[in-house]
């Protein structure tokens, strides 16, 4: 199924009637307009017709146009693994009745990026089994992503105002489960990475039930995004998932570009996909460190710091910061590597395989370790790929799905790699599949080390990058196109995309709207690790406190990208 | 009873000296009491339940039973233990007799699954 | 009577100075240890090597504040430190640390560096008094009041009372070969020759014993206890200042009570293979034998800790009445048959 005629005859098929599904021409994917009345009944024939197949929901997000007459839009970004193709479903709805149906009984990735919508648009999503705030505090009021939403404003919270599960509140009552007891493991929780709190009834040391609780870092970045120029928007995405931050700053500009219709110039990419491998082999590094430490190992933990310190050596010699970068800029890179740059990243490809050699001889015969890990927070292919899952996490699970190799973007095509999978879908098998990551990154880092071109860092376009510093001085014109990019910031054609790309937890999307001013309509990030850690409460059920420590240090969730 | 003095003397050391070093820090330290401090620490949630109110699983008795079993069992062996080598091969069968009704004891508890936890 | 009770006193200030100083001096080596082990420096600035580094430790928590939850059950909260670090203190008292049966102080005969010789049930008190500390441990996790420190508690009951079966079924062996009670006659029965060592006569045993051991100690891989990325501290989270001190000097005097012991009992204690000295340079050197023997144990302690991952707590459990119980009885029959056909002398 590779041309969008042939998918809208097969959504014809079914729904012949324009007035319900009607094809929105043009645009970076095959977007459709739903009547909010067949929603659900589409989205199970998108996902259980062969021919359309699309089992992944990425991503849903609302999006709010206060001068049109349907002023809400439910945006559904979806992905076929099979033949590899996506489309986008919205769904227009009136100011006064915000009500959709929801589409969790079809995928159940939607739960929480409808609870998400909720909080943070008031798209009521009618059949949610749970639909209540998830990144706002429950006592917060109001809609934040509306446009007629005042950030200024303050919210003052009393003490004593805290969210239980309602069956937290039972159970001393519960004659069934009277040896149980309720035991918050976060926010403050050794284990709990970022800030995360997890509800958990406890049968002795055995989970019978489980809730998470997220938000306590949400800043609204996609508020903040909204009043700031395109290219100040980078540092904020740095502290998307700050393990890894060069990565969110390349997906951005990677967006940004795509509807601007440039692209940076070819040593720029070089330096993207060098320092972004190098940021994935830190962020899987961190992950199975954070992991074994939480099982009891601490010295591979440090051992892998180690490496995470050479690596950030390499990075902060780039530009100068060592956990937020800020390196990336829409076309480009700001500075260009220095002269030192590649014995620097020499130096990591010898030693980083010297320490992760040293972990996987203490840990991945280790008895002891196996037994934790092995079966331990298993889930199916089918299931994980229901709940939204991508990256490492979805390739544990025997889905070779990789945007790097399924959508080739920067001259990924271009390099030879490998993308591993494992088939236990268990926590040992998410440790494999990143350790086998770490060397087929430093394979990629080695290949585009030696393809580096000479050339221009960022490209010469008046209404995207600045001009170079000399020029402003020297140059009339140049000087113009300074001041007119520093006070106006740079003008991105009305439209929308949705970029996405292969980040260290899975699919990093960001779906950008643009107006046409100087300064994004809407962006709407797609954390890889929001959908996986969605599952986590599911997966507790039958394991005991030292697994749900064991699954989380696994799934590595990073506080700052699901939080946003 | 001589031979109880050295343990006395001991006991006497081993309980003073943590006695003596808490007070010692009591006497140091400075003191900013506070209602919050004194919360019992779940994680910086406020606990919707208290600990002594919850019951154990049935789960610790039942290993604790055991090895009330058990170790009267090794208890019982011990004397004989040290009077192996003059009880010889009598001592050393009529023990085996016992060791061996325990094994099925053991056995049967393994076969009905109290010694697996979940 | 009263130069009797002099050369007693002298032991047990010996022996208590000697605890005292073994605590910092371990807390040192834990974390030089683990800094050489994991690539790092670890505590360098206090003094030559950082050596005071645990001086400057006890005196920070000397001036913390003490908090005491409020709704914590008072007495227990108080009690469960002082059994812990008490208990792990008297258990010293009937180790022999050297030899020196030919030498007297006051004109008493000194009966070897061990505050207790005339005890004539030494290894039945020393298990005795150690299965005491499980009482330590779940007060403090059932009196603070704490779900972490409760579990933690229970955690380590069930733990300390399952492991405490294999340790004693491993000792039984021992005694066998031994035909006593008493911990000098262990000794004695070892010495001469590395293959008369229970270590060698009994592998099983002694393996037994020295997993149990761990598993006594609640060190890594068995500190489910405190297990601090699960149970953040176990037992112990609502513990501050000297309180928190107690049950961490504890925890090291329980390592040095079970190194002091396997060597004792299955490495041959003070002696030497092949040197008979006598007289008080036979003692000096015993003890210094004994403390290098201890030393590699409690080496081994530290090396393990950093280097393997923690059980779950079914695993552990699993290991204790599945692994070693069976393998502690099987001990038993090795040496009962090996006994009664005379291979082991």
């Amino acid at each position: 199924m590779g041309t969008r005629e042939q998918r809208l005859a097969a959504i014809r098929k079914s729904f012949p009637d324009e007035a319900l599904v009607a094809e929105v021409p043009g645009g970076d994917l095959q977007t459709f307009r739903v009547d909010r009345k067949v929603l659900v009944d589409l989205a199970r024939h998108l996902k259980d017709d062969p021919d359309l197949d699309f089992k992944l929901l990425l991503d849903v997000c609302g999006v709010d146009y206060p001068e049109r007459a349907e002023r809400f839009e439910s945006v559904y970004h979806l992905s076929s693994l099979t033949h590899g193709h996506r489309i986008r479903l919205k769904v227009p709805m009136p100011a006064d009745a915000p009500v959709v149906p929801s589409v969790y009984p079809v995928w159940r990735s939607a739960d929480w990026f409808e609870r998400e919508a909720f909080d943070l648009m008031g798209i009521l999503f009618s059949g949610h089994p749970n639909l209540k705030r998830i990144l706002c505090h429950p006592a917060f009021q109001g809609h934040a992503l509306r446009k007629d939403y005042d950030p200024g404003q303050r919210w003052l919270l009393r003490e004593g105002e805290q969210d239980e599960p309602v069956w937290a509140r039972a159970v001393q009552e519960d004659e069934d489960h009277f040896e149980t007891q309720v035991l918050n493991l976060g926010p403050s929780h050794p284990a709990s990475h970022g800030t995360l709190r997890t509800v958990v009834r406890l049968d002795g040391e055995v989970i019978t039930q489980a809730e998470t609780e997220i938000g306590y870092l949400h800043r609204c970045f996609e508020k903040m995004a909204e009043s700031h120029t395109w290219n100040q928007v980078i540092p904020y995405t740095d502290r998307l998932n700050y393990c890894s931050s060069m990565m969110n700053g390349v997906g951005y500009a990677l967006a940004v570009e795509k509807l601007l219709g440039v692209e940076a110039p070819p040593r720029a990419q070089s330096i993207r996909i060098i320092l972004s491998e190098l940021s994935r082999v830190m962020d899987h590094i961190v992950d199975i460190g954070a992991n074994l430490n939480d099982i009891g190992a601490m010295t591979p933990f440090l051992y892998m710091y180690e490496a995470r310190e050479e690596l950030y050596t390499v990075l902060e010699a780039c530009c100068g910061s060592r956990l937020t970068m800020s390196y990336v800029r829409v076309g480009g890179v700001s500075h260009d590597v220095p002269a030192d740059f590649g014995e620097g990243v020499r130096f990591i490809l010898k030693r980083v395989p010297q320490l992760v050699a040293d972990m996987e001889r203490l840990i991945t015969e280790n008895r002891i370790f196996r037994q934790r890990t092995e079966g331990v927070g298993k889930l199916s292919s089918e299931d994980a790929i229901d709940w939204g899952w991508t990256g490492p996490c979805l390739r544990a699970c025997g889905v070779p799905f990789d945007v790097r190799k399924s959508y080739p973007y920067m001259g990924y095509d271009q390099l030879d790699f490998k993308v591993p999978i494992a088939h236990g879908g268990d926590t040992f098998a998410r440790y494999l599949v990143r350790v086998e990551e770490i060397k087929q990154s430093l394979r990629i880092v080695e290949q585009a080390l030696e393809a580096m071109p000479p050339g221009p860092i960022i490209i010469s376009d008046h209404n995207v990058a600045l001009p170079a510093k000399e020029k402003v001085y020297t140059e009339m014109e140049s000087l113009i196109w300074h001041f007119k990019l520093v006070m106006e910031g740079m003008k991105v054609p009305a439209g929308e995309v949705y970029g996405f790309t292969e980040a260290a937890n899975g699919e990093l999307g960001y779906y950008i709207v643009s107006d046409g001013s100087g300064k994004p309509y809407r962006i709407k990030v797609r954390p890889p690790c929001f959908a996986i850690f969605q599952a986590y409460p599911h997966m507790l059920k039958g394991h005991m406190i030292p697994d749900a420590v064991a699954i989380l240090g696994s799934l590595n969730v990073i506080a700052g990208e699901l939080d946003r | 009873m001589s031979a109880y003095i050295p343990i006395l003397l001991f006991i006497l050391v081993a309980v003073s000296f943590p006695i003596i070093t808490i007070l010692i820090a009591k006497l140091v330290q400075a003191g900013r009491h506070d209602p919050v401090k004194a919360e019992p620490y779940e994680c910086g949630i406020k606990p919707t339940s208290e600990a002594h109110d919850t019951r154990f699983s049935v789960r610790y008795y039942l290993i604790a039973v055991l090895f009330v079993v058990f170790d009267v069992e090794t208890v019982f062996l011990y004397p004989w233990a040290v009077m192996f080598r003059k009880l010889a091969l009598f001592g050393f069968i009529e023990m085996f007799v016992f060791l061996a009704i325990l094994v099925v004891g053991y056995v049967y508890a393994w076969r009905r699954g109290a010694l697996s936890w979940v | 009577m009263w130069a009797e009770l002099a050369v007693t006193t002298a032991k047990v200030v010996v022996v208590a100075l000697a605890m005292v100083t073994t605590v910092p001096i371990m807390v040192w080596v834990e974390r030089r240890g683990a800094a050489f082990i994991q690539d790092r420096l670890g505590p360098n600035r206090v003094g030559p090597l950082g050596l005071f580094q645990p001086v400057i430790d006890v005196v920070k928590l000397i001036f913390k504040e003490d908090v005491t939850p409020a709704a914590a059950n008072k007495g227990l909260y108080y009690l469960a430190p002082l059994i812990s670090l008490g208990v792990a203190m008297v258990t010293f008292i009937v180790i022999p640390f050297g030899a020196g049966h030919d030498v007297s102080l006051f004109g008493v005969p000194l009966r070897g560096l061990i505050v207790a010789p005339d005890l004539n049930v030494g290894v039945l008190y020393l298990l005795a008094i150690g299965s005491l500390s499980v009482y330590g441990i779940v007060l403090a996790g059932w009196s603070s009041n704490n779900k972490y420190s409760l579990l933690g508690g229970l955690r380590s009951s069930a733990q300390l009372i399952s492991y405490e079966l294999a340790m004693t079924l491993a000792v039984l062996g021992v005694l066998m070969a031994t035909g006593s009670l008493h911990l000098s006659d262990v000794v004695a029965r070892q010495s001469g020759a590395v293959w008369h060592w229970n270590a060698v006569t009994q592998v099983i045993g002694f393996a037994v014993f020295l997993v149990a051991a761990f598993a006594e100690t609640n060190r890594l891989p068995f500190d489910l206890a405190e297990a601090e990325t699960e149970l953040v501290a176990g037992y112990h989270v609502e513990y501050s200042s000297m309180k928190f001190a107690c049950f961490f000097m504890a925890e090291y005097l329980n390592m040095a009570t079970a190194s002091a012991l396997t060597v004792t009992l299955f490495f041959g204690g003070g002696t030497l293979p092949g040197v008979t000295l006598t007289g008080w340079l036979g003692l000096f050197v015993s003890t210094a034998v004994f403390v290098a023997k201890m030393c590699f144990f409690l080496w081994l302690f530290v090396w393990v800790r950093w280097s393997l991952p923690r059980f779950r707590y079914d695993q552990l459990m699993q290991l204790g009445w599945k692994g070693l119980l069976p393998l502690a009885t099987l001990n038993l029959v090795w040496v009962g048959i090996a006994m009664t056909m005379g291979w082991l002398r």
